[in-house]
């Protein structure tokens, strides 16, 4: 009889998709064993809005918006990797001005997505007041989004062949000031986080993914990075002329939670130092390069990724000659990057499991496309 | 009356750009190595837009990939997908884009396979196959022999039909599931 009291059970409970730490609508069935996770199966699809069907059945020109709808907020990474792609397909030479703006864009919205998924991991983890600054020095950037496109979020910043938009008069000042603005606020972060108690105590060790488990499992971006690769298209495959900036890759050791939140603070410095660096030198010239008021690529396929905040986001189009993509496929990072939750949940404590989500940096709206 | 030519109509049109891929053969030491191995499993090397990739046999696809991440250090595969042609006999080009972080170089291999041909499945050689290859069979109906884990992973387990195939339209949509769950008549 005495075994009967010891016995325990797996016990199976289900995690979302409504849950305010599941970033979206994440749902994830635990298996359990008291607190210790012996199992995670990640549910998605609830977001599936079809991208990729959509992308088939409009014209390249018309599916720019669109791309900017699945990581909503890192919308002008998106919207540059396609266009990418598909000057690509038509050889067509983006001008040094348009490809200079296009990098300072870019790298204030990796910022921004970083801020975001600081402001969310710190909610997570029971820290509230962070969320507050991140959104405080977030508007900045989001103030120069509007001025320049008109929107804040799906920016629809960039064109096939370069830019739509003349910069506004005062947008060097502008950047410039948001720099100044945001780079003291990333040390204020860090003197609230890097050494605090609560937060290394919950952010060591949690969720570790080496080296190996990374690339087994495709994972890119700061998680790659935190494990202690150092590897970055920015600078393994430069494009955008992104050859012309200094800016270091940030390291970590361990590959837990804690180092992706240094190589994520780490990476913010380093995008401002990029930003600084391009406002210095935005040359004259026009914005648009010499692609056909038509857009109908010659037969063929592609595959343009770039760096993207969560990590290599891939685009493979394949033209039949027409007006409209034969296929399109976005290789989501925050799908492959998910896909290593179970990996790192496994012997967790049910509430580290949320920091380990928290972590990878999901945006749902990518990882269901 | 209406085979007698119209003397008034318009002229033909100028000739259209080719209608295939204008590759270039691809050769390195690379290729060489992979010629050696699968000899004529494979059957095309070629770059397109300086972007390399090779066509090769349905069943050699998998040796492939553990040959190139064994002896040439791919060992990062970027990621799987399928493309629809449903007027030729092998109906779907199936895609696998891998990258090695030691040579920083991309390849894709591509192959040909009809509708119903269940492929090998990749996940023994790099685990993040497992959700890719799902994507794959739930979008294009292309089941992967071998899977742990084959089910749908975007849909809902009991939608009917794949939507990234070319017969679906992009209105089409599984009525009866959405009359169930949804209590409509169409998601239209």
């Amino acid at each position: 009889m005495p075994d009967t009291f010891l016995d325990s059970t797996e016990l199976v409970i289900n995690m979302g998709p409504q849950h305010p730490s599941t970033h979206g609508v994440l749902r994830v069935i635990l298996k359990l064993d008291g607190e210790k996770v012996t199992g995670t199966e990640c549910v998605i699809g609830y977001l599936h809005r079809g991208v990729e069907k959509i992308g088939e059945n409009r014209t390249y020109v018309q599916f720019v918006p669109y791309v900017d709808r699945m990581d909503y907020v890192a919308s002008v990474s998106n919207g540059l990797g396609f266009c990418l792609a598909i000057e690509k397909l038509l050889s067509v030479e983006v001008p040094p001005r348009a490809q200079v703006v296009r990098v300072i864009l870019t790298e204030l919205n990796r910022i921004a997505s970083h801020l975001i998924w600081l402001g969310t991991h710190c909610l997570d983890i029971g820290a509230i007041t962070p969320l507050f600054y991140v959104m405080r020095e977030r508007e900045e950037i989001l103030n120069i989004y509007e001025k320049y496109c008109g929107a804040r979020l799906t920016t629809h910043a960039f064109r096939i062949g370069g830019l739509e938009y003349e910069l506004y008069d005062g947008f060097e000042q502008e950047v410039e000031a948001a720099c100044d603005f945001i780079a003291p606020k990333i040390d204020e972060y860090e003197r609230l986080l890097t050494g605090n108690r609560i937060w290394v105590g919950r952010l060591k060790g949690i969720g570790v993914l080496n080296a190996e488990d990374c690339k087994q499992y495709g994972v890119t971006g700061p998680m790659l990075r935190a494990a202690g690769v150092k590897w970055d298209l920015r600078k393994a495959q430069p494009y955008s002329g992104y050859e012309q900036y200094e800016f270091e890759i940030p390291t970590g050791e361990n590959g837990d939670t804690y180092d992706r939140y240094l190589v994520r603070i780490e990476e913010m410095r380093q995008s401002i130092r990029i930003i600084r660096q391009a406002v210095e030198r935005i040359p004259t010239g026009p914005i648009m390069g010499k692609a056909p008021k038509v857009i109908k690529p010659p037969v063929g396929e592609v595959y343009v990724s770039i760096e993207a905040p969560k990590g290599e986001l891939g685009y493979f189009v394949v033209s039949d000659g027409s007006t409209q993509p034969y296929r399109v496929r976005v290789r989501p990072p925050s799908f492959i990057n998910l896909q290593a939750l179970d990996k790192m949940a496994r012997g967790s404590l049910v509430a580290d499991l949320v920091a380990i989500i928290g972590t990878i940096d999901i945006v749902l709206g990518e990882v269901d496309r | 009356m209406a085979d007698v030519p119209n003397p008034q109509a318009k002229p033909a049109p100028p000739p259209k750009a080719p209608a295939v891929m204008a590759a270039t053969p691809w050769e390195s030491a690379l290729t060489g190595m992979l010629k050696e191995q699968f000899a004529a499993q494979i059957a095309e090397f070629a770059t397109y837009l300086g972007q390399n990739f090779l066509v090769a046999q349905p069943e050699a696809v998998v040796p492939i990939l553990e040959f190139l991440k064994l002896e040439a250090d791919f060992d990062y595969l970027v990621d799987v997908t399928a493309v629809d042609y449903p007027k030729r006999p092998e109906r779907f080009d199936l895609v696998y884009i891998l990258y090695s972080f030691a040579r920083n170089e991309r390849i894709r291999i591509k192959t040909r396979i009809p509708d119903g041909y269940k492929p090998q499945t990749a996940v023994g050689v790099h685990l993040t196959a497992n959700w890719l290859e799902r994507e794959v069979f739930d979008m294009f109906g292309i089941e992967f022999a071998g899977h742990p884990d084959m089910r749908r992973i975007l849909m809902p387990e009991e939608w009917e039909g794949h939507p990234l195939r070319k017969d679906r339209s992009i209105t089409d949509m599984d009525n009866r599931w959405v009359k169930e769950n949804l209590g409509i008549e169409s998601g239209q």
